[in-house]
């Protein structure tokens, strides 16, 4: 299952010229906004023609501007889920749940999966609700069911949370995680946001003005400051683990790479496999191993990199048995501790750093198991 | 209906007989017009919508004298019907035609606006869906342009109902056969002691035309309310 796009298109004086493939799982179009990601996903659902385009799934062509091909929207089997839901106000909400499905399947046929697909988005209490009362959430819930009831061969996901505040993303963006991990559908989504790239990403393409200026697994782009909207401040390293225990005080073990990680507010049970965003600038570096200090996580490990940053910060890289941790230190810090390649010390991590954004179920196939090298 | 005299009372029903005719002949293309200039991009644009708009402005008897050189029996096309035993001219058929032309531009203005309203972002995500464009234009744009496609055709209606210049002119005021209500309120107003005929009459089409109005400003109200995305 692979989406490969090669795309040029002028909309006035914003010009887009972008390649890249998406394989199965998330991939991500990430950027500012503006940078054309947007545009980028419509052209391959088919919302605009494109002036110079290849775009192709699975191999079999959706767009060929120099053989004249252009398969209109509604025969690409390109489900899309919009930042502003779009729910036909119509229709009540199993009618737009089942819009897609007759022209997927026919008019006589049964909807098979109809029932899980309610099941898995917990709509069954809204079924029969009209759709102009539906909270943000909802409605968001409920665009995707419909999109995913079409039978989609990709789904694309235009930023489908940015308009829910906090505490909604966090409603929906498991679904996402179930949907990757579930239902193997390849996910084309479309986000400025580092925190759901470090979560549902397989693969990110970081999109700038039209153009892309970097692609690669998500702990590579959080970790390379250059692609990064927020520059060295949204650095952030990805840690892969397994839910241990969840202790009495509230706070739940996470091991990680063989090491106890604590961590706080995770609902998740034991034995789930995770994936932690942990920010650069959140993590502290000791040379010693701490004592009397409030911080649950000490983490040790060698320096592999010391890389200058903006202003008078640097990103240092730890090499650790959890996988690779990036901290973000002035560079005064750097001189008095006298770190530099090979420089042995320890990451230290509040476990409040992590908050409930920043931890996500990892899917099976999405491989971030880290290197089990030791220093 | 005692009150009413028996030309009285043809006139009414015919007038409601071409009302209907007339409203439900223009509806289709009509829809099909609005659809074209609210959301197609094509040259000759700007021309098709002065075309459909040309009967508001010229004066109606132009209106009707252009439809009986175009539809009289020696008019081109005409000409062409009558070898097919359809004659407009002086009949009641052609009272249709020429109330469908004159409220055409009103049926048009308000299914336009109504379809206009519908955010064409819903459209986009029926296509997405699988919907082809005519399974969109009848299950997204039509539902939700519903109240002002009624809107548009009680203003038709009521159009069609008032409609003189035209179609005397183009079917003349034949008692019985092509006198509609406004051309009996007129000859009941040509003879001396009609006038009580002319009051039972205008009254009855004062009662039609408010009828008409409140009704297609209660479906414009509700079109505001729905088509757009919360």
């Amino acid at each position: 299952m692979t989406l490969s796009v090669d795309l040029r298109h002028s909309f006035g004086d914003f010009s887009l010229d972008a390649r890249f493939e998406a394989p199965a799982g998330i991939t991500v179009l990430f950027g500012r906004s503006g940078a054309g990601k947007s545009s980028l996903a419509g052209a391959v659902a088919g919302l605009f023609r494109p002036e110079a385009a290849r775009i192709s799934l699975d191999g079999e062509t959706l767009v060929d501007t120099q053989r004249r091909v252009f398969r209109p929207p509604h025969r690409r089997r390109v489900g899309c889920v919009f930042q502003d839901g779009r729910l036909f106000p119509h229709l009540n909400v199993r009618q737009n749940l089942l819009y897609g499905h007759r022209f997927a399947s026919g008019w006589q046929a049964e909807a098979r999966d109809f029932d899980p697909i309610v099941e898995m988005l917990g709509l069954e209490a809204l079924l029969e609700r009209g759709t102009t009362d539906l909270s943000g959430g909802e409605r968001q819930r409920v665009a995707l069911g419909r999109a995913l009831l079409s039978k989609p061969r990709l789904l694309i996901a235009d930023e489908p949370l940015a308009a829910l505040d906090e505490g909604r993303k966090a409603d929906i963006l498991p679904y996402f995680e179930r949907l990757r991990d579930e239902l193997g559908i390849p996910v084309l989504y479309v986000s400025h946001s580092a925190s759901e790239v470090a979560r549902l990403a397989s693969r990110v393409i970081v999109l700038e003005a039209g153009r892309v200026i970097g692609e690669g697994r998500a702990e590579d782009v959080l970790a390379a400051p250059d692609l990064l909207p927020g520059g060295d401040s949204g650095v952030a390293s990805i840690l892969g683990g397994r839910v241990r225990t969840r202790h009495a005080d509230g706070v739940t073990e996470v091991e990680v790479g063989g090491l106890p990680l604590f961590l706080s507010g995770i609902g998740l049970p034991a034995g789930t496999t995770v994936r932690l965003r942990v920010r650069a600038s959140d993590v502290m570096i000791s040379l010693t191993r701490p004592e009397g200090l409030s911080a649950l996580n000490i983490i040790p490990g060698i320096v592999e990199r010391v890389m200058p940053g903006d202003g008078s910060g640097a990103i240092v890289r730890l090499r650790a048995a959890a996988g690779t941790i990036l901290a973000r230190l002035t560079r005064r810090s750097i001189r008095a501790l006298n770190l530099s390649e090979g420089t042995a010390c320890h990451a230290v991590i509040k476990s409040l750093a992590i908050a409930e954004a920043d931890i996500a179920r990892s899917g099976p196939q999405v491989n971030v198991a880290p290197e089990q090298e030791v220093g | 209906m005692d009150w009413l005299g028996p030309q009285e009372w043809q006139a009414v029903r015919l007038s409601l007989q071409v009302a209907a005719w007339a409203t439900l002949l223009s509806l289709p293309p009509g829809v099909w017009v609005a659809h074209l200039l609210a959301r197609g991009q094509f040259p000759g644009r700007s021309v098709l919508n002065a075309l459909v708009h040309l009967p508001l402005i010229l004066p109606p008897v132009v209106t009707g004298y252009l439809l009986l050189w175009v539809f009289g029996t020696q008019g081109p096309v005409g000409a062409v019907l009558e070898q097919f035993e359809l004659v407009l001219a002086f009949r009641w058929t052609g009272a249709v035609l020429a109330a469908a032309v004159m409220a055409f531009p009103l049926l048009v203005r308000a299914i336009r606006l109504s379809i206009e309203a519908v955010d064409p972002r819903l459209e986009q995500a029926g296509a997405s869906l699988g919907a082809s464009p005519l399974a969109v234009f009848a299950t997204v744009t039509l539902p939700l342009a519903l109240p002002g496609i009624l809107a548009g055709m009680v203003l038709a209606f009521a159009k069609s109902m008032g409609e003189f210049g035209a179609t005397i002119t183009f079917v003349s005021n034949i008692p019985g056969q092509t006198q509609t209500l406004p051309t009996a309120v007129y000859a009941f107003l040509q003879v001396p002691g009609g006038e009580a005929s002319a009051l039972r009459l205008v009254v009855i089409s004062v009662v039609i035309s408010m009828v008409a109005l409140l009704g297609s400003e209660f479906l414009a109200r509700r079109v505001s309310r729905r088509g757009r995305v919360s």
